[in-house]
């Protein structure tokens, strides 16, 4: 039987946070726990923020290649929320020193234009509930030394959601093949990653619409008026001050943010 | 005496020769010759890129290898190499690959670019080569190599044509306009399921770049890059091995798909 101590656990989490210091994961200290006893912890996580007066305004999904899949041995990508002290406006810097170990990738971000929820949503119903698509810069910030952790470590983890800048022109879905659309990720001028659209699950959308479907098992579901960050389509790399990071993405636009 | 020498050098072009005939890989030349240079390297392939057109073949374009970062870490070089592309080595969209044609063939998907007017350096700017571009077109290339399990440094895949096998070339070609080429997407898959995407700055920071870098390094040798040449830009993606039956399709934003059967 796990001894989880929920308290602890959050605890140990919430404090990392505060102190910018790396923690061990969860499972060495409580002993394995189940996927959905994960999204409470991360529930508490995420209320944690609340308290201290910030808004859930978006969600983001992870593990959405199969590659990073098969390396973490699970079949499904994780999800974590996004709250409003994580969103670095446009032209504003990344500040690195209020994070741990931030990592940046290049992602989709859809704007939600009417509410979604339920267990039979597909990527066609993501599409026509969008409102609008974004460049997005995703950054990381595992709360756990050296991003080692087990799959239900990092879902308490709020799935390492720490940041993120979306582009600032809206651009409307309609007629944009998403799954074709290049991405290129640059730190400082040079070509880190690139990718297509299809490295997250497929499709983008099909990537927002497991998460609604994920959502419903626990009674929940997008807002219009979110920001859903689809998932990698690159690998994430360390940021540090002074760097500049610009994600671009074909027919979308652009998105960059200085590291201070 | 680690380099070679002129002799050493037609010795080299004739062994890759009857390597690529016989489907029988070769040691790495570089075990033979540590010190050898790019540059001796860059004789080796002329030599049996001569023999080759001796033997009825031609030239229709250049390939560069090495375009990625990644790869130019592996072989620690901050360069891209070059060969020219054979006449012979053509495969047409939706054609078949004979597998035992080629001895550790892998596949990649690379955008290639048709030119409109000849090209020359020592001082081509990318802006230069989008003015000389007639278009581009979807491609894969075959990459194989002659030297021993891959073993390459350098210039084993410098005299070895670059690595390359065969190419194939999608069916339309895109002439420039209101899009980047270094933002191309591309999705590649094999019997159906996604193995890689990748855009066009993946070589070298883009298509367009790439000719540049590719005319600039050929002022050296006198060569200019004649109108209607076709120049491989480089993988997108890491390359990826294939066995008999696969199915490959790397599907390009604006510029369709292209496929390749393996038999």
């Amino acid at each position: 039987m796990s001894t989880l101590d929920h308290d602890a656990a959050v605890e140990r989490l919430t404090n990392a946070v505060r102190e910018l210091t790396a923690t061990t994961p969860l499972t060495e200290h409580h002993g394995h726990f189940d996927i959905p006893t994960a999204y409470d912890l991360q529930a508490r996580v995420v209320a944690h923020r609340l308290e201290q007066g910030h808004r859930v305004i978006g969600a983001k999904l992870g593990l959405t290649s199969e590659a990073k899949q098969r390396q973490m041995n699970v079949e499904e990508p994780l999800y974590g929320w996004l709250t409003s002290d994580m969103r670095v406006e446009p032209g504003s810097p990344l500040i690195v020193n209020q994070f741990i170990q931030p990592r940046v990738e290049a992602e989709i971000a859809f704007l939600i234009g009417d509410d979604l929820e339920g267990d039979d949503i597909g990527a066609a119903d993501v599409l026509a509930a969008t409102a609008a698509v974004m460049p997005a810069i995703d950054v990381l910030d595992s709360r756990y030394a050296g991003y080692s952790f087990t799959l239900p470590d990092v879902i308490a983890d709020n799935s390492s959601s720490a940041g993120f800048v979306t582009g600032s022109v809206l651009v409307d879905p309609t007629g944009i093949d998403l799954r074709l659309c290049g991405v290129v990720l640059e730190v400082n001028g040079q070509v880190m990653a690139t990718a297509a659209g299809a490295a997250v699950l497929g499709h983008p959308a099909a990537s927002v619409a497991w998460l609604v479907r994920a959502l419903a098992r626990r009674g929940e579901g997008l807002e219009a008026g979110m920001t859903v960050l689809s998932g990698a389509c690159t690998a994430a790399f360390a940021v540090s001050p002074g760097d500049t990071v610009v994600a671009r993405i074909d027919r979308l636009g652009t998105v960059e943010v200085p590291c201070r | 005496m680690t380099r070679p020498a002129t002799a050493d050098i037609a010795e080299m072009s004739t062994a890759l020769l009857n390597a690529r005939r016989d489907r029988v890989p070769i040691p790495p030349l570089t075990d033979r010759f540590p010190d050898m240079t790019a540059d001796d390297a860059y004789a080796v392939q002329q030599g049996l890129v001569a023999s080759l057109l001796a033997d009825g073949d031609s030239i229709i374009g250049y390939k560069l290898g090495l375009t990625s970062r990644p790869m130019q870490e592996m072989l620690g070089v901050d360069q891209p190499d070059y060969a020219p592309v054979l006449g012979s080595t053509v495969y047409a969209n939706g054609g078949t690959v004979p597998s035992d044609l080629y001895i550790a063939p892998r596949m990649e998907a690379e955008i290639c670019v048709i030119l409109d007017a000849p090209l020359s350096g020592p001082h081509c700017t990318a802006a230069e080569a989008w003015e000389a571009t007639r278009g581009l077109v979807a491609a894969l290339e075959i990459v194989d190599s002659r030297i021993e399990d891959w073993k390459i440094k350098l210039p084993d895949t410098v005299a070895d044509l670059a690595s390359n096998g065969a190419v194939a070339f999608g069916s339309q070609v895109v002439p420039l306009g209101d899009f980047d080429p270094a933002l191309l997407g591309m999705v590649f898959t094999r019997n159906g399921d996604l193995v890689a995407t990748g855009a066009g700055a993946a070589a070298l920071g883009g298509p367009l770049d790439a000719v540049a870098w590719l005319a600039n390094t050929l002022h050296h040798l006198g060569v200019t890059l004649p109108a209607g040449a076709i120049v491989m830009t480089g993988a997108l993606h890491a390359a990826v091995p294939f066995s008999r039956g696969d199915v490959f399709r790397a599907d390009f934003d604006r510029l369709g798909p292209i496929t390749l059967r393996v038999s």
